[in-house]
């Protein structure tokens, strides 16, 4: 089970909480933890809290005890770390050992210290030695998708190629079926290959919707790269089984050297945002015009009045029903819309100075007219207050591989157990 | 000549990490699938120009298998940054609907 994603942005690593509500994860951990007793698997969780930071996997620890303890279950829990420090991965980086992945840069000291939070993603390595030491639950922090979905198989010494791509056609669940909210699909590797079938009886999975998975959020539609691994599904052969169930051959792998991808977020700043709206048809026929005015007249009277130069602040007005969307080199759109919002989103060192900034610019976003001497306009404001704090702002920064000899040097080993709603941490 | 919408039976886009975009367009068959891979406005340097991006970034990849034409690219703005408005990248193919395939 995959519980993480950078899709949400750099937010939830910099600040090092899970995007989901603790009461939906306790929900979805309380359905497998039931279902791993009654089956006696072992249940693996990969980049707990959603982007894996030491503190993700403290919080699902802390929720997985108390369904132990609410389900009267007896488990060893195995907590697997891969939040990295700045101090340890100088070193690495003194060695050499950081490489940048396209279009990164390559690595200074300097952008490393400035990150709040650094995971490494874990392949399968961790997990393995984690079951074999005896674990019925393992929660590791930030891992890749399919490194949790192959581990045992790969420590069962299954074909190296098939289970990478299986854990791929499998890691957004019921994705690579027909009918894709339709729950998830179940995997069996074998000398062959692979075959995979939904759970759900009457949904399909066909060679058409099992290859096109390899396509999904990858950039490379033939390779997945891993660590220590890449996946080749370019001769793989996709038969239908039956009407539902979809047989996989022929995917190969290279072993690479030892890599994990580093992924880290640091604070860049607080936001502050105000959300207006016109329909005034003269306005909107006129919009780049008005918005030009606009921003450069903001720009101006922030500088005289507050004080602040255009390289101290980031002003982002945007026009949401005209063109917030538009792609630089996109021609622009022919007709006049009938309603534009205008998100007016500040950027500033302080939160203070975000709130400043926004509260000036009220007024003005107000009653800022197309022309000077138009008489003075007053726009759509839907909120009191209008400025609304959006809190502090996180960047990625790194798009970065370390090279180690070991797959489990950069990542730290816990556990506890909990028997009879006690929570026992071994000695 | 007719815009890519009209052409392909679906396109899709998405984040493929922080710091690139993929995009899917299913050409549905093998003839619609030959048109759209050598329309020269779906050509790296056309995507570079569409997206404000450098033109030796963008990846064009042919999936004859699934009529498949992949272009994938690092985005100018990474996700979550300053000025990006869409962090899951999941509205950028919309200007390639009006990309025209002879």
């Amino acid at each position: 089970m995959d519980a993480g994603s950078t899709d949400s942005g750099p937010y939830y690593l910099g600040a090092g909480v899970s995007k989901m509500t603790r009461k939906a994860v306790k929900r979805d951990l309380r359905q497998l933890m039931i279902g791993r007793a009654k089956l006696q698997v072992p249940l693996l969780v990969g980049s707990c809290g959603t982007s894996g930071t030491d503190a993700g996997v403290d919080w699902m620890a802390e929720i997985c005890a108390e369904i132990a303890a609410e389900e009267s279950q007896t488990v060893k829990v195995a907590l697997l770390y891969s939040e990295q420090s700045p101090s340890v991965l100088s070193d690495y980086l003194r060695k050499g050992a950081i490489s940048p992945l396209s279009p990164a840069d390559p690595l200074t000291l300097e952008r490393l210290q400035s990150c709040d939070h650094v995971v490494a993603l874990m392949g399968y390595e961790p997990y393995a030695a984690a079951i074999e030491a005896g674990a019925d639950i393992v929660l590791g922090g930030r891992t890749t998708d399919t490194a949790v979905i192959a581990a045992v198989p790969l420590m069962r010494g299954l074909p190296v190629g098939p289970t990478w791509h299986a854990a791929k056609t499998a890691e957004c669940g019921g994705l690579c079926t027909t009918r894709s909210r339709q729950g998830g699909v179940l995997l069996t590797i074998h000398a062959e290959g692979f075959d995979v079938e939904p759970l759900d009886a009457d949904n399909s999975c066909t060679p058409w919707s099992v290859s096109a998975h390899m396509l999904y959020e990858n950039s490379d539609p033939f390779e997945l790269r891993e660590p220590g691994v890449i996946l080749d599904a370019r001769e793989a052969v996709y038969t239908p089984l039956d009407a539902r169930t979809v047989r996989v051959t022929g995917s190969t792998h290279r072993l690479m050297p030892y890599t994990m991808k580093l992924e880290g977020a640091g604070a860049a700043g607080f936001r502050t945002m105000v959300f207006s709206a016109i329909a005034d048809p003269k306005i909107l026929a006129n919009l780049d015009r008005f918005l030009d005015n606009l921003r450069s007249y903001l720009n101006g009277s922030i500088a005289s009045v507050l004080g602040y130069q255009a390289d101290k602040y980031d002003l982002d007005i945007r026009a949401y029903g005209a063109n917030a969307l538009a792609q630089p080199g996109a021609s622009p759109p022919v007709s006049t819309p009938a309603e534009v919002g205008l998100m007016t989103l500040v950027t500033a060192p302080s939160q203070e100075v975000a709130d400043e900034i926004a509260k000036f610019c009220n007024p003005i976003l107000l009653h800022f007219p197309l022309d000077p001497d138009d008489p003075m306009p007053s726009f759509a404001f839907p909120f009191s207050p209008a400025e609304a704090q959006l809190g502090q702002f996180y960047e990625f920064r790194l798009q970065h591989v370390v090279a180690i000899d070991d797959p489990l040097e950069l990542v730290r080993f816990a556990d506890f157990t909990v028997d009879r709603g006690e929570r026992h941490v071994a000695a | 000549m007719s815009p890519l919408k009209d052409v392909a039976q679906y396109v899709r886009s998405k984040a493929a990490g922080p710091f690139w975009v993929t995009v899917d367009i299913f050409c549905g068959d093998a003839e619609t699938f030959e048109r759209v891979r050598k329309a020269p406005s779906l050509s790296g340097s056309a995507v570079a120009a569409l997206y404000g991006v450098s033109n030796n970034a963008v990846k064009v990849f042919e999936v004859p298998t699934l009529n498949v034409v992949k272009i994938s690219f690092p985005r100018r703005e990474p996700q979550g940054s300053a000025h990006d408005a869409d962090s899951h990248a999941g509205q950028f193919f919309v200007p390639l609907l009006d990309a025209q395939i002879p």
